[in-house]
Parts: C-alpha cells; sequence; structure tokens
C-alpha cells in the first residue's frame, strides 16, 4: 500500500488505465504541457504525448460534444472541465445527448464517456469556482454521478467509470485534492459504481453524506465517541443513480438519520434520499429525518466570514449529530 | 438532339452512377410525398421533409466513402440516410414508431436519424448538437490512423447555435477530416435569413475557423458533388476541414405540425417549385442521354412499388411492448 494524496489518486487511476487501454485519451484545456490547473494530469502529456493528452479550445460545449462523437467511436475519452462550476455550456451535450445516446437508439449506440470535474468550496473560491452541481444532473437517467470521498475510492471508481460503457460524471472535492490523503493498494481494483460504503460501524445515529462531509462526519464522530454516542457513517460515493439497498439498511440501523451535502438545501441530493427513507423506513425511525446543508442562496461567498457561514466543518456536523443523537 | 454539355464524365461519375444519385432524390422526394399523405389520413402523427433539399443531400453523400465515412445528419437528412444504406421499409418502419425501426425502435420522432450498421450517428431534436460529434469522431479516426472523413449537415438556422461555432473551431485547430454541409433552405421555420444571419454567407463564416468556406448551388447535385469531392480530397489529405453552404428550397411547411402559408406568399412558393431539383437533374439525364421517358415510367414503377411495399409492411409491424419503454438506459447485464 502507497499513501497517496485524492489527487494523486486521479493522476495514478488515468496513467494506469491509458498504460491498459490505447483507446483511453484525456481532452481538456490546460490538461497538457501544464498538467492540469489542479495538476491532475500531471506528467501523462510527457508520457503520452499530445494526441492522448489533449489541450483544448477554451469550449466546455465541444469538450463534451467532440469527446462524444469519439466515444461513438469506439474511443473511452475522459473529458475535464476545468471547474465544475464551468460545466453549464456543455449540459446540452451532457444531458440531451450523452444520456440518451443508448436509450435514444435502442441500444445501437453508446456513449462510454468519462467527464471529471472538480466541485466544492472551502477554498476561496466564491461563486464559480465552489459550487456543488450533482443536482443539476441527477435526475437524467442514462448519466452516472460518482463523488467520491478517499483516495482509494478515488483510484478504484476513476478505474470503474474509465471501464463503464455508458456516460460516468466524475466529481472531485478540490479541497480534499490535497488535504485528504489515505492508503491505495498497489494492484489493479475497481470498485463498483452504485454502491454505497459504510465508513464507520456505529449503533446509535446515522449520518449519510459524500464526498468531504465523509471526512467532516468521521472527525465529528470521533470527538461523540468521548461522550458515548456512536455513529454509523455512510458514504453514498455514487449520488445517482443511488444505492437504495444501503440507505434503507443504514437508516434502519439505528432509526436516527442525519443527511449532510454540502449543496444548497432544496432539491439536493439528499432530498431524493429523504424520500426513499420516509418510504421505506417508517416504523424503523426514532426521530425525523434530519438534513444538513448550504443555505439556499445561489451560491458561496468570496468574504471569509460568509463563505465559512455557507461551508460544512466538523463542528456544524458535530452540533447537528448531538442533537439527532439528543432527539 | 440537345447541345447539353455532359457534366458529370469529366467529375469521373459513370451514367450509372448519376442515374443511381437520380434514383436515390426520386426515392427519397416520393417516401417525403408518402409521409405526408399517411399523415394528413391520420395514420402517423408527424412528418418533417427533405423536399427540396434531396440535390444537395445525394450529390453530398454521393462524393464520399460510403463503405467508411461517418454522417451525422439532421431532421431533414432524408436523403442523406437512404444514400448511407438505410431502405424504404426501414424508414417507413420509423415513421409508424414499431419496435423494428433500426434508428430507435419506435423511441423517436420520424427524422431523428440513426444506424450504426451504416455508420449514421444517433441524433436528438435539439439543433447543431451533432456538429461537435463528427468532430469527434474525426479526431477519433485520425488517432487511429484510418483515412476516413465524416460528414455533418445541419440548417443555416443552426449555423447561429455555439455548437456550430465551438465545433467548426475545434475541427479548424486540430485540421481534423470533417466536412460541414448546411443546407440553407432559407427559413428557421418562419423566420427568414435576413432574420438569422448578418453575414454574407453562412459560408463566409469557414475563414474564421481557419477553413475555406464554399457557397454552392444545392438545386444542382452535380456542383454539390463537384465541392464536396474536393473537400473529401482535403480532409483525406490531410488538409483539415471544409465549410460547405448548399443554398436550397425548402418546398413543404416546416413540418406537418406548421402553415406556411402565414408567412410565406404564393408567388415564393411558385418560384420555389420552378427551382426544384428533380425537374432540372432529370431533365439535365435526359438531355446527356442517361435518362429517357421509358427509363424514366419504369423507375417510378419500380420507386412506387417499393414504397407501397414499405408502407404495408411497416404498417403491419408490431409496436415495441410497453415495458420495453424500461431498456436500455444502461447497459444490460449479460451483454448488451
Amino acid at each position: 500500500m502507497a499513501v497517496m494524496s485524492y489527487i494523486q489518486a486521479v493522476t495514478s487511476a488515468l496513467k494506469d488505465e491509458m498504460e491498459r487501454d490505447d483507446s483511453v485519451f484525456v481532452l481538456g484545456e490546460d490538461v497538457g504541457k501544464k498538467g492540469g490547473v489542479f495538476k491532475a494530469t500531471e506528467g501523462l502529456y510527457d508520457q503520452f504525448g499530445e494526441s492522448r493528452v489533449m489541450d483544448t479550445p477554451l469550449t466546455e460545449s465541444a469538450i463534451a460534444g467532440v469527446g462524444i462523437g469519439a466515444a461513438m467511436y469506439g474511443k473511452r475519452p475522459v473529458a475535464e472541465m476545468q471547474f465544475a462550476d464551468f460545466i453549464m455550456p456543455a449540459v446540452n451535450q451532457i444531458i440531451s445527448e450523452a444520456s440518451r445516446i443508448r436509450y435514444r437508439s435502442n441500444n445501437d449506440w453508446n456513449c462510454p464517456m468519462v467527464i471529471r470535474a472538480p466541485y466544492g468550496g472551502g477554498v476561496h473560491g466564491a461563486l464559480y469556482h465552489s459550487q456543488s452541481v450533482e443536482a443539476v444532473f441527477a435526475n437524467q437517467p442514462g448519466l452516472k454521478i460518482v463523488m467520491p470521498s478517499t483516495p482509494h475510492d478515488v483510484k478504484g471508481l476513476l478505474k470503474a467509470a474509465i471501464r463503464d460503457d455508458d456516460p460516468v460524471l466524475f466529481f472531485e472535492h478540490k479541497r480534499a485534492y490535497r488535504l485528504i490523503k489515505g492508503e491505495v493498494p498497489e494492484d489493479d481494483y475497481e470498485l463498483p459504481i452504485g454502491k454505497a460504503d459504510v465508513k464507520k460501524e456505529g449503533d446509535d445515529i446515522t449520518v449519510i453524506t459524500y464526498g468531504l462531509g465523509v471526512h467532516f462526519a468521521l472527525e465529528a464522530a470521533e470527538k461523540l465517541e468521548e461522550d458515548g454516542i456512536s455513529s454509523h457513517i455512510l458514504d453514498l460515493r455514487t449520488v445517482y443513480p443511488l444505492d437504495q439497498e444501503s440507505i434503507i439498511e443504514a437508516a434502519k440501523k439505528t432509526g436516527k438519520v442525519l443527511l449532510v451535502t454540502e449543496d444548497n438545501k432544496e432539491g439536493s441530493i439528499m432530498s431524493e434520499v429523504s424520500a426513499i427513507i420516509s418510504e421505506n423506513c417508517l416504523f424503523d425511525l426514532d426521530s425525523p429525518v434530519q438534513r444538513l446543508a448550504g443555505p439556499d442562496v445561489p451560491s458561496m461567498p468570496y468574504a471569509p466570514t460568509m463563505e465559512k457561514y455557507f461551508m460544512l466543518n466538523p463542528d456544524k456536523l458535530e452540533n447537528a449529530m448531538r442533537e439527532l443523537a439528543e432527539f | 438532339m440537345s447541345q447539353v454539355e455532359n457534366r458529370h464524365s469529366d467529375m469521373g461519375l459513370s451514367d450509372e452512377q448519376v442515374l443511381e444519385m437520380y434514383r436515390t432524390m426520386l426515392l427519397a422526394r416520393k417516401i417525403d410525398e408518402r409521409m405526408w399523405l399517411l399523415n394528413r389520413a391520420g395514420k402517423i402523427p408527424f412528418v418533417i421533409s427533405c423536399q427540396g433539399q434531396e440535390a444537395a443531400q445525394i450529390g453530398a453523400s454521393y462524393a464520399l466513402n460510403l463503405d467508411k465515412d461517418y454522417v451525422a445528419p439532421y431532421y431533414r437528412d432524408l436523403g442523406v440516410v437512404l444514400a448511407f444504406g438505410m431502405t424504404t421499409r426501414e424508414v417507413f418502419l420509423a415513421a409508424f414508431a414499431k419496435a423494428d425501426d433500426p434508428n430507435s425502435g419506435g423511441r423517436q420522432m420520424p427524422g431523428h436519424f440513426g444506424q450504426k450498421k451504416n455508420r449514421i450517428l444517433t441524433g436528438s431534436s435539439p439543433v447543431t448538437t451533432q456538429l461537435p460529434h463528427a468532430v469527434g469522431v474525426a479526431l477519433a479516426a485520425k488517432m487511429d490512423g484510418e483515412n476516413i472523413a465524416s460528414l455533418v449537415t445541419l440548417g443555416e438556422g443552426s449555423s447561429n447555435q455555439g455548437d456550430f461555432h465551438e465545433g467548426l473551431n475545434f475541427a479548424g485547430v486540430h485540421k481534423l477530416p470533417v466536412i460541414t454541409m448546411v443546407e440553407n433552405n432559407k427559413y428557421a421555420i418562419s423566420v427568414p435569413l435576413e432574420r438569422q444571419i448578418s453575414s454574407e454567407s453562412v459560408a463566409d463564416r469557414g475563414v474564421a475557423y481557419g477553413m475555406p468556406g464554399y457557397q454552392v448551388d444545392g438545386n444542382d447535385p452535380l456542383e454539390v458533388y463537384r465541392v464536396v469531392k474536393d473537400a473529401h480530397d482535403r480532409a483525406l489529405n490531410g488538409e483539415g476541414p471544409t465549410l460547405i453552404e448548399a443554398m436550397t428550397e425548402r418546398l413543404t411547411a416546416h413540418s406537418s405540425d406548421d402553415n406556411d402559408k402565414a408567412y410565406r406568399t404564393e408567388e415564393e412558393l411558385e418560384e420555389m417549385k420552378q427551382k426544384d431539383s428533380l425537374i432540372s437533374f432529370s431533365q439535365y439525364l435526359r438531355d446527356v442521354g442517361v435518362l429517357t421517358e421509358e427509363k424514366e415510367q419504369a423507375l417510378n414503377k419500380e420507386i412506387d412499388d417499393e414504397i407501397n411495399e414499405a408502407t404495408e409492411a411497416a404498417e403491419n409491424a408490431p409496436y415495441a411492448e410497453p415495458e420495453d419503454a424500461l431498456k436500455y438506459v444502461y447497459a444490460e447485464k449479460g451483454g448488451e
């Protein structure tokens, strides 16, 4: 096992898959010589050359659309959107095209493409370098949305995404890139898309979250443990389509559920998770389902006071978890 | 004896080839006319026409390698998909939304083409999204060292969409073997050309993306053939993309749900009919001695029979099962 940062796991998965399969190539803005603005593609240009690590013009819709065309031809493109916030011009290509190609052609064509994008706040990124955009895409059958929390999950899930025969949106928490480190197996491994993962077993309360929220929940759980409160933590890992079975199981386990997302509250992934729990767990619940999320304002402001007010942190989680335990 | 000059021989087209081009144009026109009858008889809910654009569609298609090249057509391109190998029966299966429709198994409206075995990329209703797809195919083929080209077609209204500009720029920067043909029928539903673009022509836009732009008479299949053939040669020689604007007519309303009398005059419609490529190309073929009255009659009979047979077969073919609506959202386990 090697210890890697979250972003090193991204690079490592890309490198492995490009070595394994000639049809895999990377395209996006600044991904070539520069190795990406976050350095996610560092070293790939030197190893694989400019045709497989392709700097594109500043055109998100074409990055997605050209990738779709190449995928239909038989390639496995991995497109990078420099920030998830900038994916909006490509929404038509992603939703109207990529997600529907298999369905609309009655299984004649398919689109094995990955779109990677850094998302998330807490990096002084203000409105347009902090957003969580997953809810925009999370009611589009045909798409899969993966949002890993650890380097181990990043590597196994990115490999699975590249090998998947359908389009996958792969959102990487940009604050996790260098903050989160962890052990990553040396051997080739794949993790299943569509499966949530229990990150900590516990008996008193259940926290369901994803991305950076997982680490905040683990940190808060440690503190609560000192007071004898045991937390069960489920990492969704894939936010669309959701792993209903694992959600129901985790909710039933303790009967007290806190759902945590960094996104705005209304219409978030957690709204759907809450609906799944209410449809399936009525008689197993000991308290109303709670949600901890960003406020319903357009996005995260720049000033540190307001950014902190919007953003999740371990203290906010600890308070919400304690309240739920005491219910 | 007419003094009309034989133009097709100089282009390397045999008499058989031009006759086949004419046959495909006539087939497209007659299929389209049948669709309108079926629609007005209440048998199919929707028609969107190729009428008036057959010469551009067939002239362009026959300039390609129909066994290797890819095409990303738009909704009027019945002529293109017929040239690429879709059969009359398959076209009618789509019109009747039957299970065996190769485009979509009855999931999409007619005119939303796609057929992998004939390298026809699957299309949608939002316009111009197919242009970057054709660029992606050309990019992928170039990466593999495959010496092929892709053709993408669209209307002139679509040339105002962002994907037109993003896609052409991408193709220009990377010198990709893409041929973009805008079928300019001068209307985006009801909005006339002068309310759509302010440049002299759509072809002029090519220069901004580092590629030649040519305007061509889209009612002349041989002229379209010549220009697209030239673009194809450039593509295969590694000289990059070409933008072509074929000037066509839209002889029908936008679709079966539109009434173009609300925004076009009778005179205008009459004038367009005078330019009908089916008439002028038939005349040319007679003038150069390739087509005769008898041959034309036989051809019409043959096509009518083909269409009658296809209509009947499609009408009697089964629909998909209701629950088939749930299939193929993702790759299905145990193979596709």
